[in-house]
């Protein structure tokens, strides 16, 4: 565990000396104003506006609901970006730049780099995602006084969602070199939001098909499940007419995941790692 | 005494091509043994099964009388490859630093100091990496591959990026090496650096190994005594002159040996 820990250490340094967490400090907290100012102009022009119409609708709660949601997609993207571009090319692209080869030799093993990595990269990517959300929810509550039904739930789901893409990184790098690794992820990543919006969509329109496809494919890209999950959990308390406009929203969760996603997340990613560490042993150097 | 290196019928297939043909090689502890050949020929494969960056086809490769590759294995090699970098936002001190703990040495900041001063860059510890030229990235590639007292140390194109006065400490550290019983395997195509430092030399050719003996003795005049793993054969004068011309083609230069005649 010593050198797993060594590995990690390595990694997070050059994250640091390379100033890759600072671009991404100076990127949050652009977004974080943004969403500050998004958030306070949205509510003061709730304020200004009565509610009408036929059917009821509780606007603080719709507005609150919505910006959280898009908040929560924000941290996921930012925490993907970040954890691809801390794992995407821990083996392939290192080797052939010439990097790793002077870790191999040395007696700390293939698997035991591979970990190491993973922990560098979720220490770094799973408290950021968390941190962003929490942000977000302090911003949300002080601009209308909303505070989402759920906390632990949505911050969880991100960080284990995060910690899922971590894994298919170093699995890609094990075959892909640098730039296709990165497309490749974040090809993985399209098609697990996309495949969220298609449940929506069949949610919506009361399509089984579409739901159940969009199911399956957030169960074999777990992330996708975790948010979707996160999302529902966000504004689950929010009932009636404003609570299906914001789940069938584009940043709302229509259904809820079973309580399964999260020890299947963790043995997902475990199988994923040993799946890299398979490839990685039998890759010649 | 148990070999620092020992091969038996190494080979290696990527596809259709047969990087290594069925290879046979030894390095006794405080031997120093010249690897030479043309490109292509296999030497640097033969270096990375050895330390376990490859997986050979067939026949088994030992160090220190653990199997090539295993963690026993690779806790007594040290390995400087050809073609390497190290994270250039670190300094020196911290790369010595990694590669201690990696391999567990305890022999702390006068370990790491001791080492770059034998590379000659002493007091440069502080020093990051991208701001090194590559000779000075090779000397700490160097100091690397001692950390931590190897049994074996195998160095492929040590000296490419030095100039004379860094070739000469090269060759005086190999020489202390082999006076310290380490067995050190020197992949080089420089024909000068391998005849001033080497006790055997071993020449590869198309994943074999085409001749080995005393670096003075390839290139007498008269036959030579070889050393392989049948014991020792006189090599005809007919197959002496023929490996000497192609010893000679890959260096035209090779200066004539004033050994006797055998």
């Amino acid at each position: 565990m010593s050198d797993a820990l060594t590995i990690a250490a390595h990694a997070l340094r050059e994250a640091v000396r390379r100033r890759v967490l600072l671009v991404v400090a100076l990127l949050t907290a652009v977004f974080l104003g943004l969403y500050a100012l998004a958030a306070f102009e949205a509510f003061d022009s709730l304020e200004q506006t009565s509610a009408s119409g036929f059917i009821p609708i509780d606007e603080r709660a719709l507005a609150g609901g919505t910006l959280l949601g898009l908040a929560m997609f924000v941290a996921l993207f930012l925490g993907v970006v970040l954890a691809v571009f801390l794992t995407l090319g821990a083996v392939r692209g290192d080797a052939e730049r010439g990097l790793l080869q002077p870790l191999v030799v040395r007696p700390v093993g293939r698997t035991t780099l591979l970990i190491g990595r993973l922990l560098a990269a979720s220490a770094v990517c799973a408290p950021y995602v968390v941190a962003v959300f929490l942000v977000a929810v302090l911003i949300t509550q002080a601009a209308g006084d909303f505070m989402p039904a759920s906390l632990i739930v949505p911050a969880a789901g991100l960080a284990l969602g995060v910690v899922t893409v971590v894994a298919i990184s170093l699995l890609g790098s094990t075959v892909l070199g640098t730039t296709a690794n990165g497309i490749a992820i974040f090809m993985v990543f399209a098609t697990g939001l996309a495949a969220g919006l298609l449940g929506q969509i069949g949610e919506a329109l009361d399509v089984d098909g579409l739901t159940t496809a969009s199911s399956l494919i957030s169960w074999i890209v777990p992330f996708e499940a975790l948010y979707q999950n996160g999302l529902h959990a966000l504004t689950a308390d929010i009932g009636g007419a404003t609570g299906v406009i914001v789940q069938l929203g584009p940043f709302g969760g229509a259904s809820d995941t079973s309580a399964a996603i999260w020890p299947w997340a963790l043995a997902w990613s475990a199988a994923v790692l040993a799946l890299a560490a398979l490839a990685f042993r039998r890759r010649d150097l | 005494m148990t070999a620092a290196l020992s091969a038996r019928g190494l080979s290696k297939r990527y596809g259709n091509t047969t990087a290594l043909g069925g290879v046979d090689l030894e390095v006794e502890p405080g031997e120093l043994v010249g690897l030479l050949g043309p490109n292509g020929a296999g030497k640097s494969t033969l270096v990375k099964i050895a330390c376990g960056l490859v997986r050979p086809t067939a026949g088994k490769a030992h160090v220190a009388g653990a199997p090539a590759g295993s963690r026993v294995a690779r806790a007594s090699t040290g390995y400087l490859a050809e073609l390497f970098r190290f994270p250039g936002w670190a300094c020196a001190e911290e790369v010595l630093a990694l590669h201690q703990r990696l391999a567990r040495s305890d022999g702390g900041a006068a370990e790491r100091e001791g080492l770059l001063a034998r590379v000659g860059l002493a007091g440069e510890g502080g020093r990051r990496v991208e701001t090194m030229s590559k000779g000075m990235q090779q000397r700490l590639g160097i100091a690397q591959a001692l950390i931590g007292d190897p049994r074996l140390v195998l160095l492929d194109e040590p000296t490419s990026a030095l100039d004379p006065g860094g070739r000469r400490t090269v060759r005086d550290l190999l020489v202390g090496l082999r006076d310290q019983g380490v067995g050190v395997l020197l992949n080089s195509h420089l024909l000068s650096e391998v005849e001033l430092v080497c006790d055997r030399v071993v020449i590869i050719d198309g994943g074999r190994v085409v001749t080995e003996g005393r670096p003075e003795d390839l290139t007498a005049s008269g036959g030579v005594e070889i050393e392989t793993s049948e014991g020792v054969r006189r090599l005809p004068t007919r197959a002496a002159r023929t490996s000497r011309r192609s010893f000679a083609s890959w260096w035209p230069k090779a200066p004539r040996s004033t050994a006797s005649t055998r």
